[in-house]
């Protein structure tokens, strides 16, 4: 028993390691508050596009969705961070983790806060253009608050799931949490600085996972 | 715009790396097919959990489903990958992936199984268990199948990232389609295998993200 406490918890390695561990958090935090207000930011704005409707525009839209809901993060990540280069673009492993979990993040917010237009009734249009309210108006003053209330949850626990995804950073050499632990247990040879990784992200998301989970029941759809 | 198709498109390397992006597709394939009922199977026990009603099994139930939706996924395979093994515990790359996606999948599924469970009326299983059918059949029968058909769209979506999520076995060596690209990509000096796997992933899962976005259209529709 006490040599698994000093494989997994040894105190003199994780007073050691805490610090990288540490400034790790400090980075993934970043890392995700900029891949949120990047990722939401452009998924609102295409579905706003989106509800002009023009047919061509909107097929490029679809198909931007469709590409980055059918790819995994972790290749969109490797052909940034590897590909680029071969033409002339150089991304950081930040820069490479950051552009593509936006997109991925903007691809399916938009289809959700698309969803919450479609969703909201036709006779809120009607009311708001009968009323002398030009399409803009009606869009953002009367759409767009009742669609977006009614897509919080859904969009909670997507964005939850794909910021989660700032871990992916490490395999293109972002010194995130799991970057930090993994370099921590190559140079102690003993697991703690993993441990004292997953503890750290778990006093990250736990938190926002429980807070989805009230999201959820809080602003649940009406069905 | 040669020196592009060059750097991305380069029919040469394409055709020597096809062979082994073949065998990479082949193994997405099939470890697809290991850990999606993996985690069917495992969401399904936790669901069928939590229907007892018994708080000293929903709430250890409820703290193991969250712990492993804050933990991204790569943290725990690393962990059971290059963790366990100064403990003595060495799975391998497949056993890691395996166990991994157990509590990983697993934790997803039972939260949208349990969710589907909880939507059927209570008046159905009443009404079942009145006609004489036991506490099993009543749940197999009459409550699972109304359940599965409730939360279809969410149970399509989760196996959508789940397929997408076995690219992260890459990190541990496993050599799937990321894996294999990412070998060619690195003999070769050329960005061409990343493109074609990418591509690859994008003919595997596009039909499931079209039927998904449909499967939605039409939830919304009837609501």
């Amino acid at each position: 028993m006490t040599s698994f406490a000093d494989t997994f918890l040894n105190a003199a390695v994780a007073a050691e390691y805490a610090p990288k561990i540490a400034e790790g958090f400090a980075l993934t935090v970043l890392l995700a508050l900029c891949i949120v207000a990047a990722g939401l930011a452009l998924g609102l704005a295409l579905a706003v596009i989106r509800a002009a409707g023009l047919r061509v525009v909107n097929w490029g839209i679809i198909g931007f969705v469709d590409v980055f809901r059918a790819l995994p993060p972790l290749v969109i990540i490797v052909l940034l961070y590897f590909g680029l280069p071969s033409a002339g673009f150089s991304l950081s492993g930040f820069g490479a983790t950051w552009l593509a979990l936006t997109l991925v993040l903007a691809a399916f917010s938009e289809e959700v806060f698309w969803a919450g237009i479609s969703a909201t009734p036709q006779g809120q249009w009607d009311a708001a253009r009968a009323l002398g309210l030009g399409f803009a108006a009606t869009l953002f003053l009367v759409v767009l608050p009742q669609a977006i209330r009614m897509v919080i949850p859904p969009l909670t626990n997507r964005t939850i799931a794909i910021t989660k995804g700032t871990a992916l950073g490490s395999v293109v050499a972002v010194s995130e949490i799991l970057g930090q632990a993994q370099a921590g247990v190559s140079f102690a040879f003993n697991a703690t600085p993993l441990t004292l990784g997953a503890v750290a992200y778990l006093i990250l998301f736990f938190p926002v996972v429980v807070a989805g989970r009230w999201v959820e029941t809080r602003f649940a759809w009406k069905r | 715009m040669g020196e592009f198709a060059q750097a991305f498109f380069n029919t040469g390397i394409l055709a020597e790396a096809w062979p082994i992006l073949l065998q990479g597709l082949w193994r997405t394939i099939q470890l697809s097919a290991l850990v999606v009922p993996l985690g069917l199977g495992a969401g399904l026990a936790l669901a069928l959990l939590s229907t007892l009603r018994n708080p000293w099994v929903r709430w250890p139930l409820i703290a193991f489903v969250d712990t492993f939706r804050a933990l991204p996924p790569l943290v725990l395979l690393v962990f059971i990958y290059a963790g366990l093994p100064f403990a003595g515990l060495e799975l391998g790359a497949w056993g890691a992936v395996a166990l991994g996606f157990l509590l990983n999948t697993g934790a997803y599924y039972g939260e949208i199984l349990r969710a589907g469970i909880e939507s059927v009326p209570r008046g159905q299983a009443e009404a079942a268990r009145a006609l004489g059918l036991s506490r099993s059949r009543t749940m197999t029968l009459v409550v699972l199948p109304q359940a599965v058909r409730n939360v279809l769209p969410d149970l399509v979506s989760n196996t959508l990232e789940v397929v997408k999520l076995t690219s992260i076995a890459s990190v541990v060596a496993l050599p799937e389609l990321l894996f294999q690209a990412r070998q060619a990509q690195s003999l070769t000096y050329n960005a061409t295998p990343i493109v074609a796997a990418a591509i690859l992933y994008l003919a595997l899962l596009w039909p499931f993200v079209r039927l998904l976005s449909r499967l939605e259209h039409k939830r919304l529709a009837g609501r």
